[in-house]
């Protein structure tokens, strides 16, 4: 049995590389030039562990993004949902006199709850998901900057700093949150009856209900799921920055979507991995690194930004279409 | 046949807006037995069916599943009562695999982590029980709309049910997959399940039912013993007169030359396709699944731009790489799948309607001309006599039939010379088919080219001047009116026939 199960482990590595082919080579080619235009300075230890932890929080929002979009839907309310957890974590410790610990949870049972509301209304009504995750974003915003006045909300508390400072040796802790996250939402969609049920309701809500499938339970995990990776995400952003911030996670939706995209997850639904937008989270992480590393302002990241989405989509339609 | 009464639904009731679809209906099913559903298109057989499935629940009535009074409630209520449905529609996601479609919502797993290596040994049982010898990793989308039927077949079988139901099954199946699927009812009759079955193939009823229900505008009209009717019998019942004749069919002399096709290829399904049609003739076209029928047709509608080859229309030849190239010259198509190809279901009858002819509403009025429209949209509904509460329906809201009526009228619309018809008649009731036979008719005497794609080799035999069998991508025959039979047609289809015919 062991090499029959090396086996399958074996084909499941070479479909992953076959299927992310595109889009390996363009972080491959990506990496490349820098080694050469950085002076090494992109390969050193720092670096590259630097570039882990700016992509973590993007890749968590990305992850529950990518089960929303296989839906067949979007969740444009996670960089909102981000911003008003992590000031509501810091806000309860400063200001209700809250443990960390209670108000770690607090906060993010909040924004998991809007998920839930989201998902809630996109699952019991026909709004579109754009819609609703529309409106959640502006309330969510707009109660961060009520609940805070607009101000930063500092905490300098150490037990709270740690969660988004801490090193577990080399590593730092959000590097580890979204390795386990990356690990969990792989196998909640490949492996299990939920993830194959989020395939099949964006695929075919019909032949979803049709087959017994709980379509409208399904859309509620899945939107609950996000709220609570971008609830999580804003507590770990904001105990780094030792300060609630009502101003954080502004677009961060957008780059979770460039990213769900660039892995080649389709917007019309039903199709879509998360191995593939751990790829597009890495290819737009190391972009702006190595932007940064090159000296060009954060502008020029944008521009670049949007035509690596525009050239990886397409080389990726060219891919389907030649099948 | 055992009186053992699996089923009884009484006194059902449904309404939609706008429609009343079913008036008091009654069905009752034996174990053991096949019973078929008849009736025309918008008689509401889906719609029972459905209230069977948990899909629509019943305003009025009474459903007894083995004895026990009970409205199924959702899909999975309905599934929990041992009954498995094979829907009209295709309900099978693209992107999930052959397995993964047939366990979709009874998944096989511990504590939620699915066993995929015991969904696949079971599918591929399921499978090779049908003849089927797919691979059960196959992604759906890569399987051919017959295949995809199987599949959905392999799926309702692999549930221990015992009430089976079958809307229109067959629709898309060959001959040959139909006998399979024949011989795999017997074998579950004799096991005592008890299956609805539904088509409007006459024939079909003949050799697999026992008892025939038939319905009318959503009433119940009747329950016959198979054994004991008639063809003309049944056909009375459903349309509530009698139809003297199915094929309308007027011998036209051929005019000039319409469209001539030189060598068209275009890999893989086009491997060399010649052949003309001229004005008032109806050519059939006739083949195997996959003989690539549709495929020329693509090409001659310019959906496929990248033949090669030489198409002249009116002698002259011509450059169609697209379909409004295409309908610059003339040509219409009427295409296989009505559903995906042929309407924007979401929107409304009306709007299907006129779809095709927008530029002649708009043109030189930017706000349209809305009168146009609506003599357009009026004249045709009557026409065609498409059963619709009013133009504003939904057009997935209509049955299979009316559905086809308004693809065929939004190509009507456009006054084409030449109109190519990709399996016109598929799940199509008697009545309207003979509808649609008649414009044919008509359309051919006012000098339209007809190319009629069909895999009904009695529709085929019937209706057309001359028929190009298809093998392989190639033509392997062009067959006169007097040569035509179904032996023959099929052994030049399978590729057993003898030398190419003259032209
Ligand atoms: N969801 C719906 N909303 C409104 N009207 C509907 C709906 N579903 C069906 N109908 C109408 O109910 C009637 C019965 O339709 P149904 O699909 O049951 O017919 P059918 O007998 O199955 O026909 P076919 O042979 O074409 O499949 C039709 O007039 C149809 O237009
Ligand atoms: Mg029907």
């Amino acid at each position: 049995m062991p090499l029959d199960n090396t086996l399958k482990a074996q084909n499941g590595f070479v479909r992953y590389f076959k299927e992310n082919m595109g889009t390996l080579i363009g972080l491959l080619i990506m990496c490349v030039i820098l080694s050469f235009t950085t002076n090494g300075v992109f390969y050193s230890q720092r670096n590259l562990v630097n570039v882990l932890r700016q992509v973590s929080s993007n890749a968590c929002l990305a992850f529950g993004m990518t089960f929303a979009i296989i839906t067949g839907g979007i969740d444009l309310s996670v960089g909102s949902i981000l911003a008003l957890s992590g000031t509501l974590s810091a806000g309860f410790i400063v200001n209700s006199g809250f443990s960390v610990q209670q108000a770690v949870i607090a906060a993010i049972v909040i924004g998991t709850c809007l998920g839930l509301f989201n998902g809630f209304v996109i699952a019991k009504t026909t709004i579109p998901p754009f819609i609703v995750t529309l409106a959640m974003m502006q309330i969510a915003r707009g109660a961060a900057y009520i609940y805070s006045n607009g101000q930063p909300i500092r905490a300098m508390i150490p037990e709270y700093q740690v969660i988004g400072t801490g090193y577990l040796g080399p590593i730092p802790y959000p590097v580890i949150y979204m390795a386990v996250f990356l690990i969990i939402c792989v196998v909640l969609l490949s492996k299990t009856r939920f993830g194959r049920h989020v395939y099949a309701v964006g695929g075919n809500d019909k032949a979803a209900i049709f087959s017994g499938v709980n379509v409208a339970r399904t859309k509620m995990l899945v939107y609950t799921m996000s709220g609570f990776l971008a609830a999580f995400t804003g507590v770990v952003l904001c105990a780094r920055m030792a300060s609630g911030q009502p101003t954080a996670g502004q677009s961060f939706e957008m780059d979770a979507i460039a990213a769900t995209v660039l892995g080649g997850t389709s917007m019309s639904g039903g199709v879509g991995k998360i191995g593939s937008t751990m790829i597009g989270v890495l290819i737009i992480g190391v972009l702006n690194n190595g932007l940064n590393l090159l000296g060009l302002n954060s502008f020029w990241q944008q521009i670049a930004k949007g035509i690596v989405i525009l050239l990886a989509v397409y080389v990726d339609m060219l891919k389907k279409r030649r099948k | 046949m055992s009186d053992n009464i699996l089923l009884e639904m009484k006194h059902i009731h449904k309404k939609f807006p706008g429609v009343y679809a079913l008036k008091d209906v009654n069905f009752e099913l034996r174990a053991g037995e096949v019973h078929a559903l008849l009736g025309e298109n918008g008689a509401g057989k889906s719609t029972l069916i459905k209230c069977l499935a948990g899909i629509y629940i019943p305003e009025e009535g009474e459903v007894i599943v083995k004895g026990q009074s009970h409205i199924m409630k959702s899909v999975a209520d309905s599934q929990a009562h041992g009954i498995s449905v094979i829907h009209q529609e295709l309900c099978l996601v693209p992107y999930l695999s052959i397995a993964e479609n047939m366990f979709l919502g009874r998944e096989r797993n511990i504590a939620g982590v699915i066993k995929r290596g015991q969904e696949n040994e079971e599918a591929k049982k399921m499978l090779s029980r049908l003849g089927l010898d797919f691979d059960p990793n196959t992604l759906i989308k890569d399987l051919s709309i017959a295949q995809q039927q199987m599949v959905e077949i392999a799926k309702a079988l692999s549930v221990k049910a015992d009430i089976l139901v079958m809307d229109e099954p067959t629709a898309s199946l060959t001959d040959k997959e139909t006998e399979v699927l024949f011989e795999t009812m017997r074998q579950l009759k004799a096991e005592g399940i008890g299956i609805i079955y539904i088509s409007h193939r006459m024939s079909e009823l003949f050799a697999i039912t026992d008892r025939v229900t038939i319905m009318r505008d959503g009433q119940y009209v009747g329950t016959v013993n198979t054994r004991e009717t008639t063809n003309d019998q049944l056909i009375a019942m459903m349309v509530g007169r009698e139809l003297t004749q199915l094929y309308f069919k007027d011998e036209v002399k051929p005019g000039k030359v319409v469209i001539e096709v030189k060598d068209l290829v275009s890999p893989p399904f086009v491997n060399g396709v010649s052949f003309a049609v001229r004005e008032g003739e109806i050519v059939g076209m006739s083949g195997l699944v996959g003989a690539g029928r549709s495929e020329t047709a693509h090409c001659i509608f310019g959906i496929d731009g990248n033949y090669t080859g030489q198409i002249l229309i009116d002698g002259k030849p011509v450059h169609i790489r697209s379909v409004r190239q295409a309908m610059q010259n003339g040509i219409a198509m009427v295409p296989e799948n009505r559903k995906e190809e042929g309407l924007v279901l979401i929107n409304s009858v009306g709007y299907n309607l006129t779809l095709t002819v927008l530029h002649e509403i708009f043109r030189g009025r930017p706000l349209g001309n809305s009168r146009m429209e609506n003599d357009t949209i009026t004249r045709y509904i009557q026409e065609l006599a498409i059963k619709t509460p009013s133009a504003e329906q939904l057009a997935e809201n209509l049955s299979g039939g009316n559905q086809q009526k308004i693809v065929i009228a939004k190509w009507l619309a456009t006054k084409p010379k030449l109109l190519i018809l990709d399996e016109p008649t598929r799940g199509v009731d008697v009545g309207a088919r003979a509808e649609i036979y008649g414009f044919m008719n008509e359309l051919a005497k006012q000098g339209v080219a007809i190319l009629m794609i069909s895999s009904d080799l009695p529709e085929v035999i019937n209706m057309s001047d001359r028929v190009l069998v298809m093998h392989e991508g190639k033509i392997t025959a062009n067959l006169g009116k007097n040569e035509l039979s179904q032996e023959i047609i099929m052994s030049f289809a399978t590729g057993t026939g003898g030398k190419v015919n003259a032209a």
